[in-house]
């Protein structure tokens, strides 16, 4: 078997690339360009769709056409671009501050609607980009720029509310296990409907100092031991209130897409007019 | 052949979206623009065209420059409290140089305000709505036939200028029916945007030489390419230093006015040595065009200038119109005379210049105007 290094997808003039060291944006560049290469996708018919923040920066790392948009709406562009030509492969590109914070709704919407999109979604607990604030995804009592004296909030599921919004298929890897993280993304990529891969990653310059992870091997060792299957989860006592979160894949569906069901109505125009 | 309709504005606007090649319209149902998104959801499905309902204004925004970079011709309708929230993802159709018509069936405000109700109080947002330097085209019908006609050259000037065209009509224009021949197809002109035709591998999607407006290539074609939100070279790619922002901000601005002959229009009526010049826009025309056919029967010389472009704004218009005028009016349906103050500007003396303002929430009356010419 051929080993992917999705280098044919990554657009190596444009590295080394502008994220700090230890953070996993890097590695989860890599699992998409060997998801892509992996499904021998045509550049030309795919396109990254970005929001804003560190990882809405990724774009700019691809061989594929780009659409880096506002904060918190890169879902909501992507279906546009998808809706009008369903032939392309499209893959959003979101933080948690974008995926689950400013758009919300977004995403909860284009999972109701299981838009044909792969949202591939970085979740490193903290706006990286403006200083280490809390995101909807800081836990309970950490610590970060803007929750000094520990976070008063609770954080959301991402995984979770995608599930229950109706997304055909959901996972949650971390960035310390690329390889697999790879393999989720190409499922997404390969099942119709919307799909969301978060991704656990280490902020080792914002977050990890702030909680008692002051190196990035702190954060990677954290992710990797906090990070467990569905069945060992359930074995561990008290799990959540540990700190310890689920990783792998917790749905895969086939209902029909926005733009299947788009065509099936379609269709009973027609025969509505053929009769 | 084609036969004269009762046809409401909003419908005028939708038909004409379709006529000049609108395959996608996402939206999100707001009065007094709901009937436009009524008839592209039973309309689209039968052109080969998707309507696609989103969660809010936002998205519908998102969703239609999406839509265009994937080469449809895309729209969007909507109202006051909606046309605010476009107004950042707008901003981005701006740097992206993103073909695009909005829709925004002006109602009266502040906030939710009379949300049934006609004004032309959104006419500085059209303009200044978004942050950053921005440069936009604004058209404002007063007719049922204006709404189709205008909607058609909207589309136009979006696909030529790759540039962001509103149409804001008021809740009057929008709703009001008259008779209207809806035109056959080739009747009116329609434009395409340019697409790329060379070596795929040197294709940059901007060109920042003054007045220049790279082709647009669709995602899925052979033009691999990149579009973004933050300043950017040609090749779509951040780039910031002060040199390409300073370009790059001064073409999205240069490509409208170097065209200015092409964007902007208006109508006159009886302006030709007028003593005494009205500009009105919008519904509000109609009442002019009244106030000023009674003023001539009395013997003054009043003549109507009706901007159908409110931006850019029509500063050669105006001065022609009002060459012979010792009195311009400007009567609008907002407080603070927002095209009283532009005509100003344009004329230099302000104490030429009398704006006749309502903003009740209901249309502007001849009598009003009338009274400013005496």
């Amino acid at each position: 078997m051929k080993y992917a290094t999705g280098m044919n997808y990554i657009r190596t003039e444009a590295l080394p690339h502008m994220w700090c060291p230890g953070c996993g944006n890097g590695i989860t560049v890599k699992a998409i360009a060997c998801a892509l290469e992996n499904l021998e996708l045509d550049p030309r018919k795919v396109v990254m769709v970005s929001g804003i923040g560190c990882w809405g920066k990724a774009d700019d790392y691809f061989t594929c056409n780009a659409l880096h948009t506002t904060h918190g709406r890169a879902l909501a562009y992507a279906s546009g671009v998808k809706s009008a030509n369903p032939e392309l492969t499209v893959v959003v590109l979101m933080g948690d501050g974008d995926g689950t914070t400013i758009g919300g709704n977004h995403l909860l919407h284009a999972a109701r609607r299981n838009m044909d999109l792969t949202a591939v979604l970085v979740n490193n607990y903290n706006y990286g980009m403006t200083g280490g604030q809390a995101s909807a995804t800081t836990p309970h009592d950490a610590f970060t720029s803007t929750s000094v004296l520990g976070n008063p909030e609770r954080s959301v599921d991402i995984c979770d509310l995608a599930t229950v919004a109706g997304a055909n298929y959901v996972a949650r890897e971390t960035v310390t296990q690329g390889t697999r993280l790879s393999k989720r993304i190409q499922e997404g990529i390969s099942n119709k409907g919307f799909s969301i891969i978060e991704v656990a990653s280490p902020c080792t310059t914002l977050f990890g100092p702030r909680n008692k992870m002051r190196q990035p091997v702190d954060m990677f060792r954290w992710l990797k031991e906090k990070g467990v299957s569905e069945t060992k989860f359930k074995k561990i006592e008290n799990a959540a209130e540990q700190g310890y979160f689920k990783v792998g894949k917790f749905v895969e569906h086939d209902d029909p897409d926005f733009n299947t069901s788009y065509e099936t109505m379609r269709s009973r125009l027609n025969q509505k007019e053929g009769k | 052949m084609s036969t004269t309709k009762l046809i409401q504005g909003n419908a005028a606007i939708a038909q004409a979206a379709f006529y000049a090649g609108a395959r996608f319209y996402a939206g999100y149902p707001i009065t007094p623009s709901s009937e436009i998104a009524q008839i592209c959801a039973s309309e689209m499905p039968k052109i080969g065209g998707v309507y696609m309902q989103m969660e809010d204004e936002l998205a519908s925004m998102g969703a239609i420059i999406g839509a265009s970079l994937s080469g449809a011709k895309a729209f969007t309708a909507t109202s006051g409290p909606g046309f605010s929230l476009m107004q950042e993802n707008l901003g981005m159709g701006t740097m992206g140089e993103v073909p695009l018509v909005v829709v925004n069936v002006q109602r009266s405000g502040p906030s939710t305000g009379l949300a049934t109700r006609p004004a032309q109080s959104d006419v500085m947002q059209l303009r200044w709505g978004r942050h950053g330097d921005q440069s936009v085209v604004a058209l404002i019908p007063a007719t049922v036939a204006e709404c189709f006609e205008l909607t058609v050259k909207a589309f136009n000037i979006a696909e030529r200028y790759r540039t962001q065209v509103v149409i804001a009509p008021d809740e009057v224009v929008g709703h009001m029916r008259e008779s209207y021949s809806i035109p056959e197809p080739g009747e009116l002109e329609v434009i395409d945007r340019a697409k790329p035709t060379g070596d795929p591998k040197t294709y940059k999607p901007f060109d920042f030489t003054p007045g220049a407006v790279a082709p647009l290539a669709a995602y899925g074609s052979d033009y691999i390419f990149h579009v973004t939100s933050s300043m950017h070279g040609e090749d779509g790619f951040s780039c910031n230093t002060p040199e390409n922002a300073a370009n790059r901000v001064a073409q999205l601005h240069t490509k409208l006015e170097d065209n200015l002959d092409d964007v902007i229009m208006v109508k006159e009526f009886d302006t030709d040595g007028c003593e005494m010049l009205i500009v009105a826009y919008g519904v509000v025309t109609r009442a002019a065009r009244t106030a000023a056919v009674k003023a001539r029967e009395k013997g003054l010389k009043v003549g109507v200038l009706q901007l159908q472009t409110v931006w850019p704004f029509p500063e050669k218009a105006i001065v022609k119109a009002a060459a012979n005028a010792s009195r311009i009016i400007v009567p609008e349906m907002n407080y603070a005379g927002q095209i009283a103050g532009e005509v100003c500007k344009v004329v230099g003396d302000p104490s030429m210049v009398r704006p006749v303002n309502s903003y009740n929430g209901t249309i502007m009356f001849p009598d009003a105007i009338e009274k400013a010419l005496h």
